[in-house]
């Protein structure tokens, strides 16, 4: 136990140090946009990716993993800052703590794999898609100079890279445009300028909002979004971790992780937030492997909060919306336009309905849901064709079900059946089939007993020994003249 | 004279030719043939967004050596399929240089032309940096 701690800590030590400093330079830049996007003061964005990574860098299942303040849960905090302010978003992010951790607590984390790949591939779409359009009033129609910003800052995060990794080229483009604009004199919108934001630093310990039932209406809804969607990016984030590192975590113990994180977030004036598919894979592929790298990314930034502080204001608007554009592109899956075409026509329908409900929407919880609900339907009605073939051999009639028999899949099975044949002996074959439930079973009932009444020998064939024990439990026809059959 | 061969192969038309030459050079000796896989971090995301189960990942990722694996196991060659994880180039450039490797066989262009224009092309990089001789097949 205490050697498997140590080897999670300090088994690789120099990479994972050297990781966490690119992860803590590299998150700057989004802690600070992914508040804008909530309509908060960038230092709760700042604060919570501290607080989360270093908590995280305990409690969390999967090591190697970087959980901050995320789009995601940014996009849906959205209203609640916009009607509620500040101190509701706190107790909202505690309140998702509490429920995040009852999720690990009843394993839950192993409900999400019934979330589909075509809903997963919708949610991050869908994601991708409402980080660039929360850009657009920030670029669109100000100034032609703002235009030239964001093209400069997209040039850099791209072309940058392929000289020079050692230091993020987003942080690159927000130091050096920052300082360009702040000693040109370029008439630029800023981050201060922003009106929308609350200029008051975050108070520490408990949000100032009634403790009333009212209080728990208003947050609960969001809180329950909150940790349904960080639940799901997490676990997406460490299941691409696994395969990187081509190693297991504990899912259950990162659903719990990632409660305690938002729960102390929330008391610290940070806002919830998940884990990070972008920044997770950086620090992967700058050797980071261990919980020291999510730690050391954590306190460096507090460090560098402190020293820059002040000058978060002053960054200009342009460079974030082209950061921001630059991570919609990252995590925009590209691969879904094959996926599209070569995907089942459901799953490609299920897709592109996550897709737009989020849209239509602008919560991405909604259309997770919508999503499971959808391919849930079109599971059923897959599952639930069934055939029933007929066939005459002299006198004898011989029925074969081939299907899943139950309640979707009951009218199938009557209707196949020709009820009004007289004085013949008929053979149900069910070799093909599995009986499922009552409903079944009714329906077997009834038209055995149909038959029965018009002086037909019906004889039922090929059950196999589950199917056998439900007709047996649960059937009520005479089985002295429908004689039960299994050859 | 070359014992030990890394074959990288990647699914590609280049390096199932590649293990034509890695199969030519088994038959005048070589002792061990390793087919190695770099499971690309850029691809991760998509892999696993893409793929039902990890167990269904790690069999496309098989798939993807299976003409090669035919191809060897009809000549009756001794080898051995490595999967690694990371940064393709550097990836194969680290594992050749650790092992001690006599030979590296490599197809010249890999799946995605565009990846090559913006990252540059791995057999560019392992040519480069790899110690040991590297026989690049077009």
């Amino acid at each position: 136990m205490i050697a498997k701690l140590k080897q999670e800590w300090f088994g690789n030590v120099r990479a994972d140090i050297l990781a966490g400093i690119v992860v803590a330079l590299a998150l700057i830049p989004e802690a600070i946009a992914f508040s804008i996007i909530a309509g908060v003061d960038p230092m709760v964005g700042l604060y919570a990716s501290f607080s989360i990574a270093v908590i995280i860098a305990f409690v969390g299942g999967r090591s190697g993993m970087i959980s901050a303040a995320t789009g995601a849960m940014a996009l849906l905090m959205v209203p609640l800052v916009r009607d509620y302010g500040l101190d509701y978003l706190l107790a909202a992010t505690i309140l998702t703590g509490i429920i995040q951790i009852l999720f690990g607590v009843f394993k839950v984390a192993k409900v999400m794999r019934f979330v589909p790949r075509a809903v997963m591939i919708g949610f991050v779409n869908a994601l991708a898609i409402l980080i660039f359009m929360a850009q657009v009033p920030h670029f669109l129609g100000i100034s032609t100079m703002t235009y030239v910003f964001v093209a400069i800052t997209l040039a850099i995060v791209y072309i940058l890279p392929r000289f020079f990794t050692a230091i993020p080229a987003p942080l690159i483009a927000i130091v050096a445009l920052t300082a360009l604009v702040i000693f040109s004199g370029i008439e630029l919108r800023t981050v201060g300028d922003l009106g929308n934001i609350s200029q008051t630093l975050p108070s520490f310990f408990i949000p100032d909002v009634p403790y009333t039932f009212e209080t728990l209406q208003i947050i609960f809804p969001y809180a329950l979004a909150l940790s349904i969607v960080g639940l799901l990016e997490s676990l997406l984030t460490a299941q691409i971790v696994d395969v990187m590192t081509d190693t297991g975590s504990d899912k259950n113990k990162e659903s719990r992780g990632q409660g305690i994180a938002n729960f102390v977030t929330g008391f610290f004036g940070g806002m919830a937030g998940c884990a990070m598919i972008g920044q997770s894979v950086i620090n992967v592929k700058s050797g980071g492997r261990g919980r020291l790298s999510t730690f050391v990314a954590g306190a460096l930034l507090m460090f560098l909060i402190i020293v820059v502080g002040d000058l978060v204001v002053q960054i200009p608007m342009p460079v974030l919306v082209g950061i921001m554009i630059m991570v919609s592109i990252g995590t925009f899956d590209w691969g879904s336009f094959t996926y599209l075409k070569k995907a089942p026509r459901t799953d490609a329908i299920v897709m592109v309905a996550t897709v737009g409900i989020v849209v239509i929407t602008h919560d991405l919880s909604k259309g997770v849901f919508a999503g499971v609900l959808l391919s849930a339907i079109f599971f059923v009605a897959k599952i639930s064709k069934l055939q029933v073939e007929k066939a005459l051999s002299g006198e004898d009639i011989h029925y074969s079900v081939r299907g899943q028999l139950f309640f979707a899949s009951v009218e199938d099975f009557v209707a196949g059946i020709d009820l009004t044949e007289r004085e013949r002996t008929i053979y149900i074959d069910f070799t093909e089939s599995h009986v499922w439930d009552d409903s079944a079973v009714g329906a077997i009932d009834k038209v055995v007993m149909k038959l029965r009444q018009n002086q037909n020998e019906v004889v039922l064939k090929g059950l196999n020994a589950s199917s056998r024990k439900i007709v047996e439990k649960l059937a009520i026809y005479d089985q002295a003249s429908a004689k039960l059959s299994t050859h | 004279m070359y014992k030990h061969i890394v074959l990288a192969a990647d699914g590609s038309e280049n390096s199932v030719r590649a293990a034509q030459h890695a199969l030519l050079m088994a038959r005048q000796g070589a002792e061990l043939i390793e087919v190695v896989v770099v499971a690309d971090f850029a691809k991760a995301k998509q892999d696993v967004l893409h793929a039902e189960s990890r167990e269904s990942l790690d069999y496309e990722r098989r798939q993807k050596v299976r003409v090669i694996e035919e191809l060897l196991q009809r000549e009756k060659i001794v080898y051995e399929v490595k999967v690694l994880h990371g940064d393709p180039g550097p990836t194969l450039v680290d594992y050749a240089n650790s092992q001690n490797v006599d030979l590296v066989i490599i197809g010249s262009r890999g799946l995605n032309s565009l990846q090559e224009m913006v990252l540059g092309s791995v057999s560019h990089k392992v040519v480069k940096r790899v110690k040991a001789p590297v026989l690049v097949v077009k």
